[in-house]
């Protein structure tokens, strides 16, 4: 036990509430333990089996794609694009907040990211996860899927790099790759943790291989934390490159409605924006189920909503750019495009998104709200319906009306496209449950961190025990 | 394994907050000791210093893997487009390098972020599964609310009465021998 006792509110930190209620550091320890560690919940076995129930019902309907090819799908002419790339897009932005937080919010030293840190950071890799589904599968012959990588063959035959669905291959792999490692590299601690707590002899033989023998000693913590920096320096950059290159799929086509140069800015605020939203529906369930309302705070929560208004504002400025330059460029097809949108067949696509994007957040205005938690609730998937319309209206609207009205068609979703969308969930939520199950979902040793009492300059204040 | 002879592999003392902690390791290292290391469950501000410690070279590392990325995609890029499968696209030269930058920038990134974490591995020596610290039964409290300072047998100065009375004196709450075969 360190000897801190109740004189915490003696002093009040910099940062004020950043964990309620004066934890004493084996406090800390003992609250993010014990959900793990308390074995598993009945409702856990439930939502458990609703998500691997869906994800079998996924796996199943793909196993059904590869057998019958991609003609099972909506996709006809001239809409040979369909949900396969707005799932893409959509699970794929959803891990963008994860990375936000992992790293951009620990470069510019917001330390309430710790509470959120790690349960985001691991939603994304199980959106990215989900996302590698789709141009996994769309190819329709899976067996040459290996086309994607530049890999030696007897046919003599390399990807063409000059093509932005390549970038995507080397961007998503790269983003994927760093991303797992950032949270691999962030449990490690944690890991030790769990292992000297581990009460069995097989439970602490597996912990103490995945903490790879971490002793905690200030020679690991000095390499360790300028890793963790530079992962942090890396990956800035890099989340911002993986949504710009995934919009490049589009911007550097010749489609209407797709050749802009405000994608990429566009393509990553709406990342940011749908991320956080999911964020914050998962943070809401986690902390009321696991009883975390002290570490997950409704600071936390405000900030994060304060963050979806702002993204929120930006995608709704790109909205109305987007229109202001299909005007002003006088390019004929792209005014009809836009014009189509808000007025034509995907109408109430349109406005769904624009409802759910760039109205919804603007509730995020009043104090209140913002401390509201069945409306934060609500909004954060609000958003998520809209985001996924916003990539549904870009991808469709642009393609099921192209150059010649002959070949104009309504684009309708079979079985088999919501299937597998729903699929994605299954797979994300059976991981994301296992993760609840068996690992630290907030980091441990980053919350001891942000402690007042970890600070050695507290002690000058408080006297000496 | 009781009957067997235990060979005093190094000592550990337990204090009781970072501040002391920062305090007891300038001590340690004041008194000429090297193969010693404060463990805390949390990094502590101003302990590098308080240690002697030289800043970390991972930097130089990472540059290096981010370069060779930088360097290989290049190699790549121009091996595919130029070498292997040359295919001229709306007139432009086979080695476009603009198109190519996206390439090059992933694959930077992708090796730094190898040499980021399999360089921290290297210079922590991880994977190390055994340590002679965990025959302590105290030490478990390093990734819980403990804060130790261990030194080494193998520390040339090392003589465990010594250090035992300067731990003493620094104020720990608690020393242990960790003894092994």
């Amino acid at each position: 036990m360190s000897t801190i006792t109740k004189e915490t509110d003696l002093k009040v930190h910099e940062d004020g509430e950043l964990v309620e209620g004066n934890p004493t550091f084996a406090s800390v320890t003992a609250d993010i333990s014990r959900a793990p560690e308390a074995g598993t919940p009945k409702l856990w076995f439930v939502a458990f089996g609703a998500a691997l129930s869906l994800m079998g019902l996924g796996l199943t309907l793909i196993g059904y794609l590869f057998w019958e090819g991609t003609g099972i799908w909506g996709i006809q002419n001239p809409a040979g694009w369909g949900w396969a790339i707005i799932n893409f897009v959509w699970w794929v932005g959803i891990g963008h907040a994860g990375t936000l937080i992992s790293a951009i919010l620990f470069l510019f030293r917001q330390r309430w990211r710790t509470a959120i840190n790690r349960f985001a950071e691991a939603m994304t890799i199980f959106a990215v996860i989900c996302a590698l589904v789709f141009p996994g599968i769309h190819v329709g012959r899976v067996w040459v899927a290996y086309f994607m990588f530049p890999l030696p063959n007897q046919m003599g035959m390399w990807p063409n790099f000059r093509s932005p669905l390549l970038w995507d291959v080397f961007a998503v792999g790269t983003y994927f790759t760093v991303s797992l490692l950032f949270w691999y590299v962030g449990l490690i601690p944690d890991l030790a943790t769990f292992r000297d707590r581990a009460k069995t002899k097989i439970k602490k033989a597996a912990l103490a291989v995945f903490s790879l023998g971490w002793r905690g000693g200030n020679r690991q913590w000095q390499h360790y934390e300028r890793a963790y920096l530079i992962l942090a320096g890396l990956s800035t950059p890099l989340v911002l490159s993986v949504h710009s290159v995934v919009s490049f799929d589009f911007a550097v086509s010749l489609i209407p409605g797709w050749h802009t140069t405000i994608f990429p800015p566009y393509f990553v605020a709406g990342a940011i924006f749908s991320g956080f939203a999911m964020v914050m529906t998962l943070a809401l369930i986690a902390r009321k189920i696991y009883g975390l309302e002290h570490i997950i705070t409704m600071r936390h929560l405000e900030n994060m909503n304060k963050i979806m208004l702002l993204t929120g504002m930006m995608v709704g400025y790109a909205y109305s750019c987007e229109f202001f330059v299909a005007w002003y460029s006088g390019n004929l097809y792209e005014k009809a495009i836009f014009i189509n949108r808000a007025i034509g067949p995907y109408a109430w696509a349109y406005w769904t998104m624009i409802f759910c994007n760039v109205v919804v957040p603007q509730i995020f205005w009043s104090r209140k709200m913002r401390r509201n938690i069945p409306v934060m609730f609500v909004a954060s998937i609000l958003i998520n319906v809209g985001m996924w319309f916003e990539r549904f209206v870009i991808v469709i609207t642009s393609l099921s009306q192209d150059f010649l009205p002959s070949s104009w068609d309504y684009f309708s979703p079979t079985f088999f496209d919501v299937g597998i969308y729903l699929g994605t969930f299954g797979i994300f939520f059976t991981f994301f449950l296992l993760f609840l199950r068996f690992l630290p979902m907030v980091a441990i040793a980053e919350i001891k961190g942000v402690l007042p009492q970890a600070d050695p300059h507290y002690y000058e204040h408080n006297g000496h025990h | 394994m009781a009957d067997q002879e235990k060979k005093v592999l190094g000592i550990l003392a337990e204090f009781a907050n970072p501040a002391e902690l920062v305090k007891a390791a300038k001590e340690v290292r004041d008194h000429g000791y090297e193969k010693f290391d404060c463990h805390s469950p949390f990094p502590i501000h101003g302990m590098d210093e308080a240690m002697g410690l030289r800043q970390s070279p991972l930097g130089f590392i990472v540059f290096f893997m981010g370069f060779l990325g930088l360097l290989g995609g290049i190699a790549l890029t121009y091996y595919v487009a130029v070498i292997a499968y040359p295919l001229v696209i709306s007139g432009k030269p086979f080695f476009s390098f603009q198109a190519f930058v996206p390439v090059y920038f992933e694959l930077t990134v992708l090796l730094s972020a190898f040499g980021a974490v399999f360089g921290m591995f290297h210079l922590n020596k991880m994977p190390q599964l055994f340590h002679n610290l965990f025959y302590s039964d105290k030490f478990a409290k390093a990734t819980d609310d403990g804060f130790f300072v261990s030194l080494e047998g193998e520390d040339p100065k090392f003589d465990a009465a010594k250090a035992k009375k300067l731990f003493e004196s620094l104020g720990a709450s608690s020393i242990e021998l960790i003894e092994g075969e």
